[in-house]
């Protein structure tokens, strides 16, 4: 169960300006039903250019809901530059916290009260602005730098939650660190990518580690490997010795001598053992 | 406030006369099984009797049941002892619609050189048979598939299945966590190898299991220890949850002899129609000819299920929902997409899961609190707005 503050509790059991504006001087929609969330929002402004009344409607959790009925009461009596500076931490905080996972519900909100800004001041919508990172829920790198300089993030896991980006099918995740990275000035250095072994390399190898690296050790428990056959990345192998009739040799082979395998010749490698 | 509690697929309550039998192996007789003693003896008997009464609930013999912590042990153990077993066979073939008890195992095999085959179902939840036997193949290690679903209920035919797959010289396992206790069990008329039970989902503490291995399967233990359980699960036994679990296990059986699943299924139906009737743009997600009686998805369009269960919160009824915001990930459980429940729905899904437990006026209760609950949230959703203006204007 999610930790909600008695705040969004109260915001979303009594959401405040639940509606539609007939004649709004600003709607703004962002989400969709795919999603899982959706909200639009509307406001009207007096005769001195402050938001006199603000509505939402949402479709979302139970945190969508409470930040939609927070946002349309924090923005009452602004003038629209004093709103446009409204964050979607802001947003978190009025409400007394959001859980991480939570975050984007704000981002939603900030987004919903953008664009209804910008739909006012007859600011043509911009087309998608940036390119597409995440496919399954749209979101742009443009997006997702902006979020991370707001908000500090340092993970790809942060930026899931305040803008759902990575929170699918996971294929951006690289291009989201590179957005990350870029933004922290951080270089992940690249795994180095070991050359492609032919089978007689590979063959080789695998018989020179077991016999340098894996029975050295094994000797200290007067345990010996034979290495049987080599399948594509399958190692099978006898074991010998002590090993042989030790009951914790399925451990001994899976927990060292595969790592052990894996680190020197081909991080695919799979250690069998044969009778 | 008086809790209604339909989210038995999660856990169930632990009945009082399986309380009363597991209470005296928490005080006074604290003797250990394998002691040479008559004190620590007695105990090792209690443990044969409910052995017998688990195997008896499944139409197994009791050498054939072990005992482990729960159902994922139990799944985890199965599907790793198959593979032990035939060192030189690379494929598993299983669903797409499993737990996650077992669906994350998976992924660290398939990164570990195992070939997972993950058989598509229909809009239904039915298992694609065709595809099924069409991945069956010399490579295949192993064929886990799960008796009922936990989220729709939809009983998958293991008994036909398990019996294809052993003509092949196949390992069948079933992870039968929801069927157990809840649908009539005899493994003896099938080809099935190895079944998962989890005590606590009919009416026995958490943390207790049963993996069944047929006679003569070949087999590799998961812990290895003792000599407890023959070998093949080391570990001072779980004694109280084991008596208790026997005496789960006797109730349970005697309720489905009884047919106390009818009333359940009545009860079932009861709310399931007049959830349909009252509350428009909804549906059942799954196979209603082929379900657990206990067990009914609904779908609610145009709202979200998170809301929908803190608004039921709100009332004391417990449920659970398919949507993505109550488990924190983005997108609706792997259950629905895999049937193909369109977005509009899947986000609304919620599951309701009934016990023998449940009473009418239980039922009646939920009948009259979700229909102003749906209708309050598509107040809110700008969705329901364009959907009764669309439906309005044609």
């Amino acid at each position: 169960m999610w930790e909600y503050t008695d705040k969004v509790k109260d915001h979303f059991l009594n959401p405040r300006n639940v509606g539609v504006i007939e004649d709004a001087d600003g709607v703004g929609e962002v989400g969709s039903l795919a999603c899982g969330d959706a909200l639009t929002f509307y406001f009207s402004l007096d005769e001195n250019g402050k938001i006199a009344d603000a509505k939402f409607q949402t479709f979302g959790c139970a945190s969508a809901i409470a930040s939609s009925s927070a946002l349309t009461e924090m923005v009452k009596g602004l003038t629209l530059e004093e709103a446009k500076k409204i964050t979607n931490e802001d947003i978190a905080e009025y409400l007394g916290g959001l859980p991480k996972e939570k975050m984007h519900c704000s981002v939603m909100g900030r987004d919903a009260l953008e664009k209804a800004i910008a739909c006012h001041l007859g600011e043509a919508e911009q087309e998608v602005e940036g390119e597409i990172v995440c496919e399954c829920f749209g979101v742009t790198d443009v997006e997702i730098d902006r979020v991370v300089r707001e908000n500090h993030l340092s993970t790809i896991e942060d930026v899931t939650d305040f803008v759902k980006a990575g929170g699918g099918c996971g294929n951006c995740h690289d291009r989201i660190q590179e957005i990350i990275d870029g933004i922290r000035g951080t270089v992940h250095p690249k795994r180095k990518k070991s050359p492609a072994l032919t089978n007689l390399q590979k063959i080789k190898l695998i018989e020179e580690s077991i016999e340098r690296e894996i029975n050295p050790t094994l000797k200290k428990d007067a345990g010996r490997l034979e290495l049987v056959d080599v399948d594509g990345n399958r190692v099978l192998v006898r074991m010998g010795g002590t090993c042989a009739s030790c009951v914790k040799s399925p451990i001994t082979l899976k927990h060292y001598v595969e790592s052990k395998l894996r680190e020197l010749v081909a991080p695919e490698i799979v250690v069998e053992e044969v009778q | 406030m008086d809790v209604v509690y339909l989210d038995n697929n999660a856990t169930t309550r632990v009945a009082p006369e399986v309380v009363e039998a597991m209470l005296p192996y928490l005080s006074e007789y604290y003797g250990n099984p394998s002691s040479m003693h008559s004190f620590g003896g007695d105990v090792g008997e209690k443990i044969k009797a409910a052995r017998r009464q688990v195997a008896d609930l499944i139409g197994a013999t009791p050498n054939e049941i072990v005992f482990t912590s729960c159902g994922t042990e139990s799944d985890g153990t199965a599907i790793r002892a198959a593979i032990e077993s035939n060192p030189d066979r690379k494929q598993i073939i299983t669903s797409r619609v499993e737990h996650p008890a077992i669906k994350n195992l998976y992924e660290t095999l398939s990164k570990k050189g195992y070939r997972v085959t993950f058989v598509p179902v229909d809009n239904q939840g039915r298992l694609d048979l065709d595809y099924l036997y069409k991945s069956l193949g010399d490579d295949t290690a192993i064929v886990s598939l799960m008796w009922a679903n936990n989220e729709t209920g939809v009983i998958f035919p293991v008994e036909e299945i398990s019996q294809e797959v052993k003509d092949r010289g196949i390992i069948f396992h079933t992870d039968a966590v929801q069927a157990a206790g809840k649908i009539p069990i005899d493994v003896n008329a099938t080809g099935i190898d190895m079944l998962s039970l989890s005590g606590h989902k009919f009416h026995a503490p958490k943390g207790i299991g049963v993996l069944y291995i047929r006679k003569g399967t070949k087999f590799a233990p998961y812990m290895i220890g003792g000599h407890q359980e023959e070998g093949r699960r080391g570990g001072t036994e779980n004694v109280a949850s084991i008596v208790a679990l026997g005496k789960a296990a006797e109730m349970a059986r005697q309720h489905l002899e009884n047919n106390g699943y009818a009333r359940v299924g009545e009860l079932r139906d009861k709310l399931e129609a007049s959830l349909l009737e009252r509350i428009s743009h909804s549906m059942v997600n799954g196979d209603t000819q082929h379900r657990l009686p206990n067990t009914t998805s609904i779908a609610f369009e145009y709202v979200e299920g998170e809301a929908i269960l803190l608004m039921m919160n709100e009332h004391g009824i417990c449920a659970s929902s398919g949507s993505a915001c109550t488990s924190g990930s983005l997108e609706p459980s792997h259950v629905l997409r895999a049937m193909g429940v369109p977005f509009t729905a899947a986000h609304g899904s919620i599951r309701f899961s009934l016990s023998r437990y449940t009473t009418e006026k239980e039922i009646d209760f939920v009948i009259e609190k979700m229909p102003p609950i749906i209708a309050r949230l598509r107040e809110l959703s700008p969705f329901w707005k364009q959907k009764t203006e669309l439906k309005a204007q044609s």
